[in-house]
């Protein structure tokens, strides 16, 4: 099984991926599909550079995800009415540092995709010097605000998800 | 266009109400790209047009033509999720090469000093 | 109904060509590379936004296809010129 099928969830995604492609639920096109997504990630598997991806509870991972979209929704109007309405020289637009506590790479990058895809910040890099988040606010008021959503609202649920089992 | 004729009215609504939400919300974001004064500013307004704007024409779409079709037409989500997971790491990588110009540059004005985070090399 | 439809349709084509052409000034007057950058990569994005809603217009599912390898060129071209401001100086 762990020989044959390296990853069963990244083997699902491509089949469902060329399913929508098509369009189609004919018994060629899903035998085609099922070719694919099982020859793929079983070629790839030498090219990952990090060991495969285990996820530990995808409940917690749909909670995460329904909450960053409902943040973006919201900050879409906040960002828009501060183009319309504000004045931009008014704008207090600041890098702000976050400390970190997550390390694993697949959890980074699910983070900053969460945060860059939320209107209003930017990540820029984990600063070299410590374990530090580089963010740009567009229209920052408070500080500490920011810092205590990330880590209680974005940070903490991806450390449940990807790090179960690897902290004591 | 004759096709729209087709179109029963629970659908349209919809569709109409998603179409002008995200198209306004589109003209917002390429508006606030054009008149805010820095870069680091300006890189939020794409920002809206990539997430809410985008999401709101692909969605309209999708409702367009599953009902005009009478089946699941849902190939947009494709497009959405390839959206949602490269425009993030397109808007990081500008970030980053934004600020590290600003500093091999020396330039002070720009914002990348703004927050106590980046200095200048000479200050180190 | 039909014609709200159609004018909904046809608000959208001018505010997606409206944002093109607002991308297309930052584009030309924007004092930076990293402006003309994310600008370049807006306009992508609006191309993408036009396939699609062009499809919507002529009820036609080509267009599909037309946005998808859009969005696909885009990334690819946004994220080389990126790569290329952050390392490609001759100042390095």
């Amino acid at each position: 099984m762990k020989r044959w099928l390296p990853s069963p969830l990244s083997s699902l995604v491509l089949w469902l991926a060329w399913l929508l492609l098509n369009q189609s639920t004919e018994p060629a096109h899903l035998l085609l599909g099922a070719g694919l997504a099982w020859g793929i990630p079983l070629l790839t598997r030498r090219l990952q550079p990090h060991p495969l991806l285990r996820l530990a509870r995808p409940w917690v991972l749909c909670r995460l995800l329904w909450m960053a979209l409902v943040e973006i929704v919201r900050s879409c109007f906040n960002v828009s009415r501060i183009i319309l309405f504000a004045n931009p020289e008014g704008l207090n637009s600041q890098f702000i540092r976050v400390p970190l506590d997550l390390h694993d790479p697949h959890g980074l990058a699910l983070l900053s995709c969460l945060i860059n895809s939320t209107p209003g910040t930017v990540w820029v890099e984990i600063l070299p010097d410590g374990h530090e988040l580089a963010l740009h606010v567009f229209d920052l008021h408070d500080e500490q605000w920011w810092i205590d959503t990330i880590k209680t609202r974005y940070e903490k649920p991806i450390i449940e998800i990807f790090e179960q089992g690897e902290r004591p | 266009m004759n096709a729209a004729a087709e179109l029963p009215l629970w659908a349209a609504v919809p569709v109409v109400a998603l179409l002008v939400l995200g198209g306004a919300i589109v003209l917002i974001g390429a508006l606030g790209l054009m008149r805010l004064p820095t870069f680091y500013q300006r890189i939020h307004g794409p920002a809206i047009t990539v997430t809410l704007g985008a999401g709101c024409l692909l969605i309209a779409s999708m409702i367009y033509f599953s009902v005009l079709q009478s089946r699941p037409v849902i190939h947009e989500l494709i497009i959405s999720v390839f959206i949602l997971m490269t425009a993030p790491v397109v808007a990081m990588l500008i970030m980053r090469a934004a600020v590290y110009r600003d500093l091999r540059a020396g330039k002070r004005d720009t914002g990348a000093m703004s927050g106590d985070v980046y200095h200048l090399p000479s200050e180190d | 109904m039909t014609t709200v439809l159609e004018l909904a349709i046809g608000f959208v084509l001018v505010c997606v060509i409206l944002s093109m052409v607002f991308c297309a000034v930052r584009l030309v007057r924007g004092p930076t590379a990293q402006d003309r950058v994310l600008a370049l990569d807006t306009l992508w994005m609006c191309a993408m936004l036009l396939a699609v809603v062009l499809g919507l217009r002529f009820g036609s599912q080509v267009y599909f296809e037309a946005a998808m390898l859009i969005a696909l060129t885009g990334f690819v071209s946004s994220i080389a010129l990126a790569k290329f401001l952050l390392r490609g100086e001759i100042i390095e």
